[in-house]
Order: structure tokens, then C-alpha cells, then sequence
């Protein structure tokens, strides 16, 4: 019984891990861009939240409505001004100027508001700490459902959004040939533009839940980036589906260790991602041979 | 029309002076104990440990084409592992550089893995590396956790005598680490390396053994940031795992090698050594000095990606340690060929 309740805490914790891991996952897979300042982007929404309900008394729902778009406003600035350069620059640019760009953004978070850790839970009332009993042994935190619900619509809807709409059919063809698109009338820099705003607004949210299901502090960033990575990679780059499962895996493999002893929580998670790279040097991606062996679907 | 008449150049007159001139500098900082005061000994020392962290993350990226962001699991290791063996009762200085040797061998299994990953797959799984590292560094007893320990066999020594030994110390691996990386980048692997760093699949369809010869710079680059942590924990002396295994380390190679300039064997050292002014300079405003460096490495590797030395380079074809060849036209200007 102890042991199903820490699958079902690690699958819940995998809930977050894949929402962090959407905007990521999103902008590495589809358009083939890697964002190192993913997690301080995060925690930079997650200040912004804290700010407008500390200062102006804004719940964090409710910020979310101006702190999402302007993030999204963002991610298309970062798009045009750094992204874009660096990608023209080869694969090894992109990593350092989003590397580069990570430390400003977490010194300036450092110099605004110090060391000190902040949390979004006092303002969202009994939310942050109520549950649902199941059994004695066994509670499902409304917060934690809530996460868990939010990656399941945000990665389910770009999924649909990218396979089924027309922008998001412009989106992909632009990552796969952006000089191509531009024959057909598209312009690579905009959708690329758009695409990044969308990515750079998921962070927004998961920002939002990064704060209210724990503290944060300036530097938390690199954490959240090295979470959303290896939910990334053990999902397997490039399907959003594939990501939800990656977290899953990674905060079942972190609460089970967890139980092993206080640094497993870490050490574990961090074993299953090179388990995940091991396995994938043999027998191919992790997350595509699931879906092959689940879907059973000629691809 | 007959043919121009070309030859290869290797060495120029202006790069057998400056390698005239290097050797004397050499000279005069292998006696620098008995010449300079201790707070220039001091000094020193760091830049050495500075310059060897700039030319070992420099041949992995700016040669090999290999960006990792987790090299401080490198300099963590090689830091824990010559705490280690000072406890288990070994001389102090002869295990700084086998500490390094040990984290060298470590990495090899570690590059089995790891050089499968490619562009931003591995410079985030090298970060995830460090982060493992350092946790289960963690779980030796000896370090106590985050408190740390302190390499205390250092205490035998009398503290005039301790400063020359570490400074002697880093002095020879950093001259040690330069002549290995200079002699590696000029022979044959020095040109395969860069063939794969150019374009891989053409490298490996015209027989470079692109594996190999990740794998050699990978492993010299470890041993190499291995080195740099034990003689880093020989200054300092105390060792705290989170001060280590930080990111920043990574971040100070970046700094280093993108400003001098990436994929110059010049640069990297000219770097260590702006990076080292500034630090002393500006490192005193905190916050602001990081919000700096991190601001200069996103300029330079958007608008100047190979540096001041690169920059140089391109502007002059001034060569002071040439690693690469020229064709020189007989009786017409020169061709530059390239780094």
C-alpha cells in the first residue's frame, strides 16, 4: 500500500514534470531549438506572479492572464533577437547564447529580490494543501490533479494544434525547411515568431505551478531546466505525448527513490534519464517504443 | 596556364618569435617563487588554473564541436578525489595529478555514453552527469554533505612552502596541459578533429575515425578540468561540494573561450587572461559582475563568435602558435587556409 502510494505521488509529481517539460519539449522537437534559459524563464514568470500578488493582492489564476501573454511577447522578442541569430550560427551557438542568457536573467532575479525563497501557496487559499482521501493510506492532493490536468490539455491541445491546424502545419514545415516555406508564401521568421511566443507561454503556467506547489529563489532555474530536459529526452524528443510519459517516469523513478533514502529523491531521477539514454543506444527511443507497442498503429 | 607554385607554411617568422617569446615567458614563471612576492604567487597560480580550464573546454568545443555545460563534474571529481587520497594517507601533491587521472579514466566508460548525445542532447546530459556526480560525492561521509572538509594534509606543509609547491604544481600542468593540446591539435588528430567538428559525416566517409578521436579530446578535456579542481582545492583548501560542482564553473570556460575566441589556440589562453583582470577588477560587484559575464558570452556568441582572437586572426592572418597550415602562393600575396 505504501508503495502504490508512491507510484501514484511520483506519477502525480510527474504531472509537473511534464508541464515544465512542455514548453521545452515543444521548441527541441518541433523546431528543433534548445533553450537553456527554459527554467529561468520559468522562474521569471513565477516572480512576476508573485509580484502582482504580493504588491497589487492579484491571485496567481488571474495574473496568469496578463503574466502568459506577456511572456508570450517575450518568447517571440527572444525568438527574433537571439534565437534566431544564434540558429544561423550552427548547432553550437544556440547553447551558449541561451546559456549566456540564463545567468542575466537569474542575477537580475538575484539583485531584484535576493536570496530569499518565495512561495505562490499563501495565496491560493486551502488549495495548496487539500486533498481527496482515497483510502487511509492513500490522498491525491487537489493542487498536484490540478497540474497533472493542465500538462494532460496543455500537451494534448499543441498536439492538436500542431497536426490539425493550418498555423500549426506552418509551424512544422517551418522547422523542417524554413527556405521552402518561404517559396510557398510563408514567412519562417513569423511563424518561428509565434511558435516561440506559444512555447515561451506554457512556461508562463508552468511557472504559475512551479511557485504554488513549492518555494522557489532566483537561481531555481537550472533545477527546472535539468527536470524538463530529462522528461524531454526519456520521452523521446519531438512527440508531446511522449513527454507526458517522460515525466511520469522521471517523478515515479524520484519518488521511489526517495523512499530508499533522502538523496535518492535526486540520484534516482537522474539514473532513470541515463537508464532512458542507455536504452535508447540499443533498442531505440523509450517513449516512440511504447507507443508502437501500445497504439500498434503502422507509422 | 601553368599552374601557380604554392607551398605549405607552417611556422611564419612572426610565430617562431612569439614562440621564442613564450618559451622565455615560460622561463621566467617556472622561477616565479623566487622572483615574486606571494600575492603575485598567489595571483598566478589562479591565472594558470584559469588558462588550463579555458584551453581544455576550448579544444573540447571550439575544436571538437562539443558544447558541455557540465564539465564542473569534471573539476568536482578531480577536487573530491585528491581530498580522498589525502585522507587514505598519500603525499598531497603527487595526488592532485593522480586525482586527475583517476577522473580521466572515469571518463572514459562516461564518453561511451555520452558522445552518442549530439548538440544540445549533450551539453544539458553533460550538466545532468554533474549533478549526479555531485550527489554522490554527497554520499561519502568524509565530505560531510554540503558542510564540506577541508584538504588538511596541506597543514604539514610551512605556508611559504605550501604557496611555491601549489604554484609549481600548477604551473606544470598548465605548461604541460598547453604542449599536449598544441602538439594534438598540429598532428593528425588535430586535423581530424576539426574535419568533425566541420561536417562529421564527410569526416567519417573520407576515414576519420570520428569516435576515437572524440573520445581522446573528450577524455583529455576531463582530465584536464579534473586537474584544474584538485589544484583549485590546493589553494583554497577547503572543499564544498556545491561550490564545485556549480554551473559557474562552466560558465567561467564559456566566458573564457568565447571572448578570446573559440577555436583559437591563442584565444583560449588570451581569455583566461581578460577573464582574470576582470575578476580582478569588477569581481568585487557580485551580482553585477555575473549579469556581465553572462551578457558578454550572449554578445559574443551572437555577433562575434570566435572572439577577439578570432577576430584577429581574420583581420591580420597573424599566427603566433599556428596549428593549422597556409598555402603561400610563390611570389603572389599570401592565401590564408584557414585555422
Amino acid at each position: 500500500m505504501i508503495l502504490l502510494n508512491q507510484i501514484i505521488q511520483g506519477v502525480l509529481l510527474g504531472g509537473y514534470y511534464a508541464l515544465i517539460a512542455c514548453g521545452l519539449s515543444f521548441m527541441f522537437g518541433v523546431m528543433r531549438i534548445i533553450n537553456l534559459a527554459h527554467g529561468s524563464l520559468a522562474v521569471l514568470s513565477a516572480y512576476a506572479l508573485y509580484v502582482l500578488a504580493d504588491s497589487y493582492g492579484v491571485s496567481p489564476f488571474l495574473g496568469l492572464v496578463v503574466v502568459v501573454p506577456a511572456m508570450a511577447l517575450i518568447g517571440a522578442g527572444l525568438q527574433r533577437t537571439v534565437l534566431e541569430r544564434s540558429a544561423r550560427g550552427g548547432l553550437l551557438v544556440p547553447v551558449l547564447s541561451t546559456f549566456g542568457l540564463s545567468i542575466v536573467i537569474d542575477n537580475l532575479l538575484f539583485e531584484k529580490f535576493g536570496a530569499d525563497t518565495r512561495s505562490l501557496a499563501p495565496y491560493i487559499g486551502d488549495l495548496s494543501y487539500d486533498s481527496w482521501a482515497i483510502t487511509d493510506d492513500i490522498a491525491i492532493g487537489k493542487l498536484a490533479a490540478l497540474t497533472m490536468a493542465t500538462a494532460i490539455v496543455l500537451l494534448g491541445g499543441i498536439q492538436l494544434f500542431l497536426n490539425r491546424t493550418p498555423l500549426g502545419r506552418m509551424i512544422r514545415a517551418t522547422a523542417e525547411d524554413p527556405d521552402t516555406v518561404g517559396l510557398v508564401g510563408v514567412s519562417a521568421e513569423r511563424v518561428n515568431a509565434i511558435a516561440a511566443g506559444l512555447a515561451i507561454a506554457t512556461v508562463a503556467i508552468s511557472g504559475a505551478f512551479l511557485a504554488m506547489r513549492a518555494t522557489f529563489n532566483p537561481y531555481a532555474g537550472a533545477l527546472q531546466l535539468i527536470f524538463a530536459f530529462e522528461a524531454t529526452v526519456i520521452g523521446g524528443a519531438g512527440s508531446l505525448w511522449g513527454t507526458l510519459f517522460g515525466g511520469i517516469v522521471l517523478g515515479v523513478a524520484q519518488s521511489l527513490g526517495a523512499s530508499v533514502s533522502p538523496q535518492g529523491f535526486f540520484i534516482a531521477g537522474h539514473l532513470a534519464f541515463l537508464a532512458a539514454l542507455f536504452f535508447r543506444l540499443f533498442f531505440g527511443d523509450l517513449g516512440l517504443n511504447l507507443r508502437r507497442v501500445l497504439v500498434r498503429r503502422p507509422q | 596556364m601553368k599552374a601557380p607554385a604554392i607551398r605549405i607554411e607552417r611556422w611564419t617568422p612572426e610565430s617562431r618569435v612569439a614562440l621564442a617569446l613564450a618559451l622565455i615567458v615560460a622561463a621566467l614563471l617556472a622561477v616565479g617563487p623566487l622572483l615574486f612576492d606571494a600575492n603575485i604567487v598567489d595571483r598566478l597560480t589562479t591565472l594558470f588554473i584559469y588558462v588550463i580550464l579555458a584551453v581544455m573546454w576550448n579544444a573540447l568545443v571550439g575544436y571538437c564541436g562539443l558544447v558541455s555545460i557540465g564539465q564542473q563534474a569534471f573539476f568536482g571529481l578531480g577536487a573530491y578525489f585528491a581530498v580522498r587520497l589525502a585522507d587514505l594517507g598519500f603525499s598531497v601533491y603527487p595526488s592532485l595529478f593522480v586525482a586527475a587521472l583517476i577522473v580521466g579514466a572515469l571518463s572514459l566508460p562516461l564518453s561511451t555514453i555520452m558522445l552518442r548525445l549530439k548538440g544540445g542532447e549533450f551539453a544539458i546530459g553533460m550538466w545532468v552527469v554533474a549533478e549526479l556526480a555531485h550527489l554522490l560525492v554527497n554520499l561519502d561521509t568524509l565530505i560531510n554533505g554540503e558542510t564540506g572538509t577541508s584538504l588538511i594534509a596541506l597543514n604539514a606543509y610551512a605556508i611559504g612552502k605550501r604557496r611555491a609547491l601549489t604554484y609549481w604544481c600548477a604551473f606544470a600542468a598548465m605548461a604541460g596541459l598547453l604542449a599536449v593540446v598544441f602538439v594534438l591539435l598540429r598532428g593528425p588528430t588535430g586535423a581530424a578533429i576539426q574535419a568533425i567538428r566541420d561536417n562529421e559525416q564527410a569526416a567519417e566517409s573520407i576515414g576519420v575515425r570520428v569516435t576515437r578521436a572524440k573520445r581522446l579530446v573528450f577524455m583529455l578535456s576531463a582530465t584536464g578540468a579534473a586537474l584544474a579542481g584538485s589544484l583549485w582545492v590546493a589553494t583554497a583548501v577547503t572543499f564544498q561540494p556545491r561550490t564545485y560542482f556549480s554551473p559557474q564553473w562552466t560558465a567561467y570556460m564559456i566566458f573564457m573561450a568565447l571572448v578570446g575566441g573559440l577555436g583559437t589556440f591563442e584565444g583560449a589562453i588570451l581569455g583566461a587572461v581578460v577573464f582574470f583582470l576582470i575578476e580582478a577588477w569588477f569581481g568585487g560587484a557580485g551580482v553585477w559582475y555575473l549579469v556581465g559575464l553572462g551578457a558578454a558570452a550572449l554578445v559574443f556568441a551572437l555577433a562575434l563568435p570566435r572572439g577577439i582572437w578570432g577576430w584577429v586572426e581574420d583581420k591580420t592572418a597573424l599566427r603566433l602558435l599556428p596549428v593549422g597550415y597556409r598555402v603561400k602562393l610563390i611570389g603572389e600575396p599570401d592565401v590564408d587556409k584557414g585555422a
